[in-house]
């Protein structure tokens, strides 16, 4: 489904990205973990097109993204979760999620909208209320439940459980394995290790812009190296 | 890192918010009295007074559905367009040669000078403003500032300096409890306050103005969720300069029409932009009503002074006491 081919990023003359291959299969939901700063935001940015490469390519369903815009990339299947959920705050729930819905038919909007209340029942019961009121925990439901709207093929998940109370991050990661049973695929950069590592078909380790071990979810989590380095054991 | 403990407690928030808008339109609402009665102190005349307020506030819907435009470009655009009142200008100025050249109703203009400044509008944005050139604020202000020295002298070039006047067809003069009102600015008033809310509506209930707030709140994420951000902005940009072309064919009768009057309506349009709080439509068409009324009534108060000096002095107040506006920032 996805497929990074030597890609290289960065912003202006500072390259945070070096040579990174990594592939995702349909329907496979797979962790990108590293420590702060490693790269694993500017590796989505890059993939949903806010950040054009600087080398090496991005396949996405078959074809090279160069060029397009998020907007675009949207209209083909792969919608993009950022860190900061990029919410449309002065908008209500449901306005948020009918924009979610932009690039589909009004039938399909309505059956989505009913999947995500589903899904996230906390966001039908506030359906009238203003984004920006919620508090952290509802605004990441908000931000997973606006991103399917648009009918994913491939959901990009930066950081879903940041800001969340461990009770919750587990929610957000099931409801994370729920939407991957659906068959959309999933790449989830998290910096909880430990979590991602539990409910990942695949995951990949970076650090300092580069991969640096990939394998089973499993495989991973009893890799000594990555039980030392991120998940304190 | 610390977890933030989920509660339902900011849903409290939004009803108090409300809460604090009736409020201040309270205040707002306690100060136009005093002022009234101010003015009824000074001048003794109860008729006077009186026709001055039907008077400011009909000439204050027109305020407001400028303003309107402007407010809305800066609140999805994060564009100041200095050239708001050239393009006004403009506008008269084709409703002028549409009457004359064609005898149609100067209403009817409206049908030539909204698509007419639709189509400056997106050619302005798409030439002059989305490009990297328009990419900061300094540029934005000097593009749109020089637009507007080019569009008024190129006015002046081709129509001259002397005024030219648009009457209204069967103008008659009404009897409101006491006023009297030229038919031709009550129907203005009706007609700016009718598309102001309508140009409300739309931002509220269709797809599009949904799309436009949610790209005003934050554009990023709009990108993300498939919208083109960039076509986004030149149909907001058009519809905020549509605006000024409905005002001008609405005040075409009511003006004498020069090159220059944009300047004018210019300045009152910001101290009602900055009045109504920074991109909140609905504050443009309330704050609209309110300069129009100061400016009346600094004419009560200050005998034979501009009335541009009261409107500077709300202005300046505004600026001192409440910078966001009385009724905050975007809607």
């Amino acid at each position: 489904m996805l497929t990074l081919e030597k890609l290289s990023a960065g912003y202006g003359r500072m390259r945070i990205l070096h040579e990174v291959d990594l592939h995702v299969g349909a329907g496979e939901l797979v962790a990108l973990v590293g420590a702060n700063g490693a790269g694993k935001t500017t590796t989505l940015r890059s993939i949903c097109g806010q950040l054009p490469p600087q080398a090496g390519r991005i396949v996405f369903d078959g074809g090279d993204t160069a060029g397009r815009r998020p907007d675009v990339l949207v209209r083909d299947g792969l919608v993009h979760v950022p860190e900061d959920r990029a919410l449309f705050g002065t908008l209500t729930v449901e306005e948020n999620l009918r924009m979610g819905a932009w690039t589909a038919s009004a039938e399909d909007t309505t059956t989505r909208l009913e999947q995500v209340y589903d899904l996230f029942p906390i966001l039908a019961e506030r359906r009238g209320q203003v984004a920006q009121t919620f508090s952290g925990g509802q605004q990441q439901m908000l931000a997973i439940g606006r991103a399917l709207m648009a009918g994913p093929r491939m959901l990009l998940l930066d950081e879903p459980s940041t800001g969340l109370a461990p009770k919750l991050t587990w929610t957000m990661l099931d409801a994370v394995r729920e939407i991957r049973d659906t068959g959309v695929s999933v790449l989830l950069v998290e910096q909880n290790a430990k979590q991602a590592l539990a409910i990942a078909d695949r995951a990949y380790v970076m650090e300092s812009g580069s991969i640096v071990l990939s394998g089973g979810g499993g495989e991973l989590a009893d890799d000594e190296r990555v039980r030392k380095a991120y998940l304190g054991l | 890192m610390t977890a933030t403990i989920d509660t339902d407690a900011p849903e409290t928030r939004a009803p108090s918010a409300t809460l604090a808008v009736l409020k201040r339109a309270g205040v707002v609402g306690a100060l136009v009295a005093v002022a009234i009665a101010v003015a009824l102190v000074q001048s003794g005349s109860g008729i006077v007074v009186w026709q001055s307020v039907v008077t400011g506030l009909l000439t204050g819907g027109l305020y407001g559905l400028i303003a309107m435009g402007l407010t809305l470009i800066f609140g999805v655009l994060d564009i100041v367009n200095f050239a708001h009142g050239a393009l006004l200008a403009v506008a008269m100025f084709i409703s002028f040669g549409v009457v004359q050249a064609t005898g149609l109703h100067p209403y009817l203009t409206m049908l030539v000078t909204v698509p007419a400044l639709f189509l400056v509008g997106v050619l302005v944005h798409r030439g002059l403003l989305s490009g990297s050139g328009g990419a900061t604020l300094e540029n934005q202000l000097l593009i749109t500032l020089g637009l507007s020295l080019l569009l008024e002298n190129g006015l002046l070039l081709f129509f001259g300096a002397e005024p030219k006047n648009v009457g209204l067809p069967g103008e008659t003069h009404l009897d409101v409890f006491g006023a009297v009102v030229a038919g031709s600015r009550l129907y203005a008033f009706a007609g700016a306050v009718a598309l102001g809310l309508a140009l409300y509506w739309m931002l509220q209930h269709t797809g599009l103005g949904t799309a436009i707030r949610a790209v005003a709140s934050n554009g990023p994420g709009a990108e993300l969720v498939g919208i083109n951000v960039r076509r986004i902005h030149t149909l907001t940009f058009a519809i905020g300069a549509a605006c000024a072309g409905a005002a001008a064919a609405l005040a075409v009768p009511l003006l004498s029409v020069t090159p220059t009057l944009g300047e004018q309506f210019n300045i009152t349009a910001f101290v009602v932009v900055v009045l109504g709080g920074m991109g909140n439509v609905v504050g443009a068409l309330v704050g609209g009503l309110l300069i129009g009324l100061v400016e009346q009534l600094t004419t009560i108060y200050l005998d034979g002074q501009s009335s541009l000096l009261g409107v500077f002095v709300v202005f300046v107040l505004v600026l001192f006491l409440r910078p966001q506006g009385l009724f905050g920032r975007r809607t």
